[in-house]
């Protein structure tokens, strides 16, 4: 008896204390303590966000697909393995092997000595699992092992939309730079019926005459965007619009919401998605300039506040932050003398390459071609950028090349790449094989 | 899923086909459906036929009605498998067919699955995947009759509805036919000819 009462204070008492401890991981605040719990160095991807447990992780502690579906919401465009294909109940015999309708099958966090790139924690050669008999249908692939497949700029688990093999084939050919290399203008909706002139800010606040004259050449005032219309803010439900010398990303959102989404689903902007302050240079884990460490990334930290100017946010804002291989070689490239010359006048307007043409680049969304504010979006894995930026100047073969060569990292795609993808090829005997097939049926 | 689930579900399932079948005049593949369980129930052979008529309504309709409609006009909006990727086009009547059973799929409150698949599949993901799909795509092609068997799956046991996908237009059958993914021991596709099958599984745990 007294056994089971031992048991019933053992049970109790641990329900009483699991309590507390459920609570300071899913919904506390963060704090430092929380570190305490991290069961791994979490990845480049999520380290930013770790100490908000709940970002992530249900009551129980599990991780289930829309938490990771939240942040990456570009997967359901595209994904090319989505996890309602293997819904299907005859794929049960595939699912012991890889249960490929959960994101941490391939995804484990907090596992650094077991995670490669893109966070797969997975063996290089996972494509095997299913796709075991390929070289029955394409004898091409009889060659080549399974830790190529992904590893070789061929093929992505999740984004193919540059890699399947009718675009492929129809891209064939193509000269390493383009006849006529420029991206796409962006959409303006300016109404030049409503532009203003005079600051409409209130007597008791102070500004001179520069700032309002940087405001005067914005798209704001060209827009009818006056003082008020961004420094008056209602920040809650007791006090009318008031004025207020900082700006609230809310505030941005109201007219820029395509790019405010795009914001906070990089790793600039990530933290403030999930309710935590904003991210800071300091606390980056890719090499910064030490001068920069304080600073905050929203959206006035690359458009600088009253000025607002893209060709700033485009280079100078990016690196006066960063401070690696890759960003400090840019200058050396000729990227940049594309950049400088249309900076000069002597090219035509977009033919110039800045960090943002690859990094954030324009893309068309409902019929406008906007600037993709999420500078990640390209980079899961690289070959996104193939579509959204190389080939606006470049022919696919050149691209694909160019993002597989390894050295082209670092040297911030300053030299011809020296590897070469053959997809292309592959796509091309593929097809005219069986044209050629084709052909020899209707004589007969 | 209970009976009385099949039969709620059922009577959605024939209202629509009802009402589709009064817009186009089409018909729907399959009626050997069995009779109502002693409960008053609807038995999983009866609401597979009923699911599988709906489905074949609305791909009619969507053929019919929307894809020969644009080719009549000479519109400049076409079909294209490559919709995605293409101004102006739209899915193919097999891809419209095949997504709304991926929707079905997310939603675990359906109670049911399906899919369209060949012994002669153009993607690899429409190939037969059991044994129990191998033999019904084989008796589909050669008799004039659906399949129904029951298999057990991932621990749970299902009901395997199997009803022959006939060519019904020149269109389908032209670009199979001449499809760069087909197979050395492709048939010549007509008229007619029995090109595929859809699979309903319900499951009866």
């Amino acid at each position: 008896m007294l056994r089971y009462g031992v048991a019933i204070w053992a049970v109790t008492l641990a329900i009483a204390m699991s309590v507390p401890f459920a609570y300071s991981l899913l919904v506390a605040e963060p704090s430092v303590g929380k570190t305490l719990f991290l069961p791994g160095e979490t990845t480049h991807g999520h380290y930013q966000i770790e100490l908000k447990c709940s970002a992530c992780h249900v009551a129980g502690g599990g991780v289930n697909n829309d938490s990771c579906r939240d942040c990456h919401q570009a997967l359901k465009e595209y994904d090319t393995h989505p996890a309602k294909k293997f819904r299907d109940p005859t794929n049960a015999h595939r699912l012991e092997k890889i249960d490929a309708r959960e994101c941490v099958t391939c995804h484990r966090e907090h596992e650094p000595h077991n995670t490669s790139e893109m966070g797969v924690t997975l063996p290089t050669n996972y494509c095997v699992y299913c796709h075991d008999e390929i070289a029955k249908s394409r004898p091409s692939h009889a060659k080549f092992e399974f830790n190529t497949c992904t590893a070789s700029g061929c093929h992505n688990y999740h984004d193919n939309t540059a890699l399947y093999e009718d675009f492929l084939f129809k891209h064939v050919g193509e000269p390493d730079v383009l006849d006529d290399p420029h991206v796409p203008p962006l959409t303006h909706d300016v109404d030049p019926a409503k532009r203003v002139s005079e600051p409409d800010a209130p007597q008791q606040v102070k500004f001179n005459e520069t700032l309002a004259s940087d405001w005067r050449e914005t798209a704001h005032a060209a827009s009818g965007v006056n003082c008020n219309g961004c420094h008056q803010q209602k920040l809650d439900d007791v006090q009318g619009p008031q004025w207020h010398d900082q700006v609230a990303i809310e505030t941005c959102e109201k007219c820029h919401q395509n790019e405010h989404d795009g914001f906070v689903q990089g790793m600039h902007g990530m933290r403030l998605a999930v309710g935590l302050p904003p991210m800071t240079v300091g606390a980056a884990r890719l090499p910064m300039k030490a001068d920069a460490a304080h600073r905050q990334l929203s959206c006035v930290s690359c458009h600088d506040d009253h000025r607002f100017d893209t060709r700033y946010a485009a280079v100078d804002a990016c690196l006066k932050c960063h401070d690696d291989q890759h960003s400090l070689a840019y200058k050396s490239s000729s990227h940049y003398e594309l950049w400088l010359a249309e900076e000069a006048g002597a090219a035509a307007a977009g033919t110039g390459v800045s960090c943002a043409t690859c990094h954030m680049p324009r893309v068309e969304k409902d019929r406008k071609v906007v600037v993709e504010h999420n500078q990640n979006a390209t980079l899961q894995p690289s070959e996104g950028m193939v579509r959204t930026a190389c080939m606006n100047c470049h022919g696919l073969q050149f691209s694909l090349d160019s993002l597989a060569d390894p050295q082209q990292i670092p040297n911030c795609f300053a030299t011809k790449p020296s590897v070469h993808v053959e997809s292309l090829e592959m796509a091309k005997e593929w097809f005219e094989a069986k044209e050629r097939e084709k052909e020899a049926r209707k004589k007969k | 899923m209970s009976l009385r689930n099949y039969g709620a579900l059922a009577i959605c399932a024939i209202a629509t086909l009802v009402i589709g079948l009064a817009g186009c005049g089409g018909t729907a593949n399959g009626s050997s459906a069995g009779p109502a369980t002693a409960s008053g129930g609807i038995s999983p052979k009866k609401f597979a036929d009923a699911v599988h008529a709906v489905m074949m309504a609305d791909r009619t309709v969507y053929t019919k009605h929307v894809v020969n409609r644009l080719k009549s006009q000479e519109s400049p909006v076409t079909p294209s498998e490559y919709w995605k990727d293409e101004d102006n086009t739209i899915p193919l009547p097999a891809q419209m067919f095949r997504m709304g059973s991926e929707i079905v799929s997310e939603d675990e409150e359906a109670g049911f699955q399906y899919a369209l698949k060949s012994k002669w599949p153009l993607n690899e993901q429409n190939k037969a995947a059991t044994p129990m799909e191998i033999e019904a795509l084989d008796y589909i092609a050669e008799h004039d009759d659906n399949f129904y068997g029951e298999e057990e799956l991932g621990g749970k046991k299902y009901l395997v509805a199997v009803y022959a996908d006939k060519a019904v237009a020149n269109a389908c059958f032209d670009c199979h036919n001449n499809h760069t993914n087909r197979a050395a021991d492709y048939p010549e596709f007509k008229m007619g000819d029995t090109m595929g099958g859809v699979i309903v599984r319900v499951p009866l745990d």
